[in-house]
């Protein structure tokens, strides 16, 4: 998972909708003139083009190769849908991979979100010894690609027996140095020295104080580091599709088995391919605003 | 707009205030020094993310290092045989990885380029006070919650000879059926298509980020020179826009260089080889195949290294050119 933050300076990361104030008013985002009709055709074209190839499972889900080749070819999806579902299902397992996926994603967000709150706040507000090292080492690795890591990890999971485990997706996604620098970044601008000063004073031990002073400050951010893993972690390909089979999958090894078997109507493999995506659409639906939000604010790259 | 900027950190601004108010004596140096104060209790609370990290992340990546420079087959993991730079040598005389860099490059060229022009343009366009503004920027991520194999799976269909719905829409229209696979330039715009699919609306989004944060006055007075929209677009707007373009060329070529998931499951039959003559392997594929289809673990572990070496050189470039273009710019 190579993962970096873009130097956007407090792009997005104080839109504190409250109080606009004349400076934010005229920033470059507000400025004047009204948009054209030009624009909205080319953004409603935009959106089409977003939204058409998912549309199209539902289309191509439910026509056989003959149908969905006609001329003119249908836009429309039938009840036939629901046959090819079950098709798929018995194709390919991915009622079980869409379990295997909540559980792995689940595991990997709270394991992410926690790991990298600690961590950031310690970069972000305690000194010891060699933690501008330790900076550079988890900044410097968000550019190693995913290839170089895989092969190592294969022989230790190996040799643990772990392959075609769930732990063998979960264990090694469970940090991100993304996710320490973006907790960072945020703690560093929006936790006041102050409020962690008054808690030494009050005699709270440093668990406490992260507790009950970090973690409901860090909350929004956690929130937006943990949309993002989960999306993140739900469409992990790579190494899952080396340490899993098709006989214990995530929803993407499902769909890669589904994809390179051997089935001859691509209504089938269209109808797997949205049920797998169907759960992450849902919640995207639901939290799409706040994804916006948070991708906004800091970026990741999977 | 964002749940960040919800109220728990807009409850806390009044607690500075307060605690200046009782000592407002303390010179701020002071206060920076009790922030400071030595302990190892950062010890605890970096230790566990360094634990995974270092066991997943740091040693296997060294690791790697150490593999390359040996024989050793998947079969046979722990024996073995030191080569030294044999597998380093063979790579760099095999047709395949040459075969593999070109298409990694001609794939990346074709998805990067377009992809971050239009994301630029899509985010001029999303920073108009527009109407259904959250739901333009949401539809444009869709792609990027879309999964890879999901994508390529649904684009694979659309592109297909026979069945697929662009062909059927070139027929309509008078033109010949394409058998986009097995071309090579095809085959390669249709993966390029998948990658741009995915990402542009999430590029776009990062750049509106960053307009949002281009003061007004800039603007204002590019105005009052008379500076057209278009012209303001280009000496505004880019100037401004330069590091966050910057970091998406990097994130998006890093990104090409691994490119993966679209070649592999776009030929529908789930072979490593990038097509019937390898059209569009890239070095991503070409390490699963030398690893995990032929079992020479030595050998991909070598590819991977080569493809790290390229992104550190890519990187190293695109630093240079950023700080010779900020030196010019003084």
């Amino acid at each position: 998972m190579a993962t970096l933050a873009p130097p956007v300076p407090d792009a997005g990361r104080d839109p504190s909708p409250a109080a606009p104030t004349a400076h934010r008013r005229r920033r470059g985002g507000r400025r004047a003139g009204k948009p054209g009709p030009v624009t909205y055709t080319l953004l409603t074209l935009t959106t089409l083009v977003s939204i058409f190839p998912l549309y199209w499972t539902l289309v191509a889900g439910s026509h056989t190769n003959a149908e969905i080749a006609a001329t003119p070819p249908p836009f429309l999806p039938n009840a036939s849908l629901f046959d090819n579902f079950k098709l798929a299902l018995e194709q390919a397992p991915i009622g079980k991979a869409i379990l295997n996926s909540i559980l792995v994603s689940g595991a990997i967000t709270v394991g992410t979100v926690l790991f990298c709150t600690l961590a950031g706040f310690a970069f972000a507000k305690l000194a010891f010894r060699g933690k501008g090292v330790l900076l550079a080492l988890v900044i410097g690795t968000m550019m190693v690609p995913t290839q170089l890591s895989v092969i190592p990890l294969f022989m230790m999971i190996a040799e643990l027996q772990w392959v075609n485990q769930l732990q063998a997706v979960i264990l090694p996604t469970l940090v991100s140095a993304f996710g320490v620098f973006f907790m960072r970044q945020y703690l560093i601008s929006s936790l006041p020295n102050e409020l962690l000063e008054a808690g030494r004073v009050d005699g709270a031990s440093t668990f406490r104080i992260f507790w009950s002073i970090v973690v409901p400050v860090a909350r929004p951010a956690m929130a937006v580091l943990a949309m993002l893993t989960f999306l993140t972690a739900w469409n992990e390909f790579f190494w899952p599709l080396i340490a899993l089979t098709t006989a214990n999958p995530t929803v993407q090894v499902a769909l890669a088995g589904l994809g390179s078997g051997y089935v001859p109507q691509q209504s089938v493999i269209m109808a797997g391919t949205l049920l797998g995506t169907l759960p992450v659409l849902v919640v995207f639906t639901i939290l799409g605003k706040q994804i916006v939000g948070g991708i906004m604010q800091g970026a990741v790259k999977g | 707009m964002t749940i960040a900027s919800q109220s728990p950190r807009d409850a806390l601004i009044a607690a500075p205030t307060v605690v200046s108010q009782l000592d407002p004596d303390r010179p701020p140096a002071a206060r920076r020094r009790t922030k400071l104060t030595r302990n190892n209790w950062g010890y605890a609370y970096v230790a566990p993310f360094f634990l995974v990290f270092g066991a997943f992340s740091l040693y296997p990546f060294l690791y790697t290092a150490w593999v390359s420079l040996h024989r050793t087959s998947l079969s046979n993991i722990d024996g073995g045989t030191w080569v030294g730079l044999e597998n380093y040598r063979n790579l760099l005389q095999s047709e395949f990885f040459w075969n593999a860099a070109r298409n990694t490059l001609t794939i990346g060229i074709l998805s990067t380029v377009p992809q971050l022009c239009m994301a630029l343009g899509l985010a001029h366009l999303l920073n108009y006070k527009l109407r259904g503004r959250t739901f333009f920027r949401t539809a444009m991520l869709m792609p990027y919650a879309t999964s890879i194999a999901a994508a390529t799976l649904v684009f694979a269909q659309l592109f297909g000879r026979d069945y697929g719905l662009i062909n059927t829409m070139l027929e309509a229209v008078g033109l010949e059926r394409i058998d986009w696979e097995s071309g090579t330039w095809t085959s390669q715009f249709a993966i390029a298509v998948i990658v741009t699919w995915r990402w542009t609306g999430y590029n776009a989004l990062i750049y509106l980020a960053a307009m949002q944060s281009i003061p007004g006055e800039l603007y204002e007075a590019a105005e009052i020179d008379g500076a057209s929209r278009w012209k303001q677009f280009l000496h505004v707007t880019i100037p401004s826009l330069r590091p966050t373009i910057l970091f998406t060329v990097v994130v998006s070529t890093i990104g090409a260089v691994q490119l993966f998931g679209e070649p592999l499951l776009f030929a529908g039959n789930g072979t490593t080889s990038g097509g019937s003559s390898g059209q569009y392997q890239t070095l991503g594929l070409l390490m699963y195949q030398q690893g995990w289809s032929n079992f020479h673990i030595g050998q991909a572990a070598t590819t991977a290294w080569a493809m790290f070496m390229i992104i550190l050189v890519i990187v190293g470039v695109n630093a240079v050119i950023g700080r010779l273009r900020a030196r010019a710019d003084r």
